[in-house]
């Protein structure tokens, strides 16, 4: 196949590898634009999760790039070492069964570890 | 506009013996919720139980139906 290079598909895949916990996201973990977003911010906040996030709005090939690598249609998308976790749904199961704090590797019930939460992943800057 | 009978409708002639309740979550008709349980399912992760579910619907998910929220169970 003739690879047309893709600095997109390239940034987020990046991205995913380069971050432990990697949340793809419509705004950002303190302005989420859609309440599937939201509930997924508020699983992570709620373990006291460290994440990078990465708005996807600004741009929509980067959604696009997105499903195509996740193999997954919707947003959010949360990455944990580079595999799909899964959108809201599952985030949201996981949440209340006990496994994402497992997933995550941090402490179930991390009750003051609301540490400075790292600024938005912007893809574009990345792009040369 | 889908309706929520179209997508159980859909989805249980696209996923042999799969039993789907949808409901409407927002009344507007782009908005859904959907529970699937199906034998199939059996062996598969979630991500993999909830892939085989959004395949029914390609890319009318993001479009149409803007959400597909879901919850899938195995088939006892």
């Amino acid at each position: 196949m003739s690879d047309t290079s893709n600095p997109i598909r390239d940034a987020i895949n990046e991205a995913i590898a380069e971050h432990e916990v990697i949340l793809f996201m419509k705004g950002t973990p303190e302005a989420p634009r859609c309440g599937f977003s939201a509930r997924t911010v508020a699983a992570l906040d709620a373990l006291g999760a460290t994440f990078a996030a990465v708005d996807i709005l600004p741009d929509p090939r980067i959604r696009q790039e997105l499903s195509a690598i996740s193999n997954w249609p919707t947003i959010p998308q949360l990455f944990v070492r580079g595999e799909l976790v899964g959108g809201c749904d599952i985030v949201t199961e996981l949440y209340e069964s006990g496994e994402l704090a497992q997933t995550l590797g941090v402490e179930a019930p991390a009750a003051d570890a609301a540490e400075a939460e790292p600024a938005p992943m912007q893809i574009e800057n990345r792009l040369a | 506009m889908p309706s929520t009978d179209e997508l159980k409708q859909r989805i249980e002639a696209a996923i042999p013996g799969a039993r789907a309740d949808v409901t409407d979550l927002t009344g507007g008709g782009d908005h859904f919720r959907a529970t699937v349980t199906a034998a199939e399912f059996a062996g598969l992760s979630r991500i993999e139980q909830h892939r085989r579910v959004y395949a029914v619907f390609g890319a009318e998910i993001g479009g149409p139906i803007h959400a597909l929220s879901l919850v899938t169970k195995v088939q006892a």
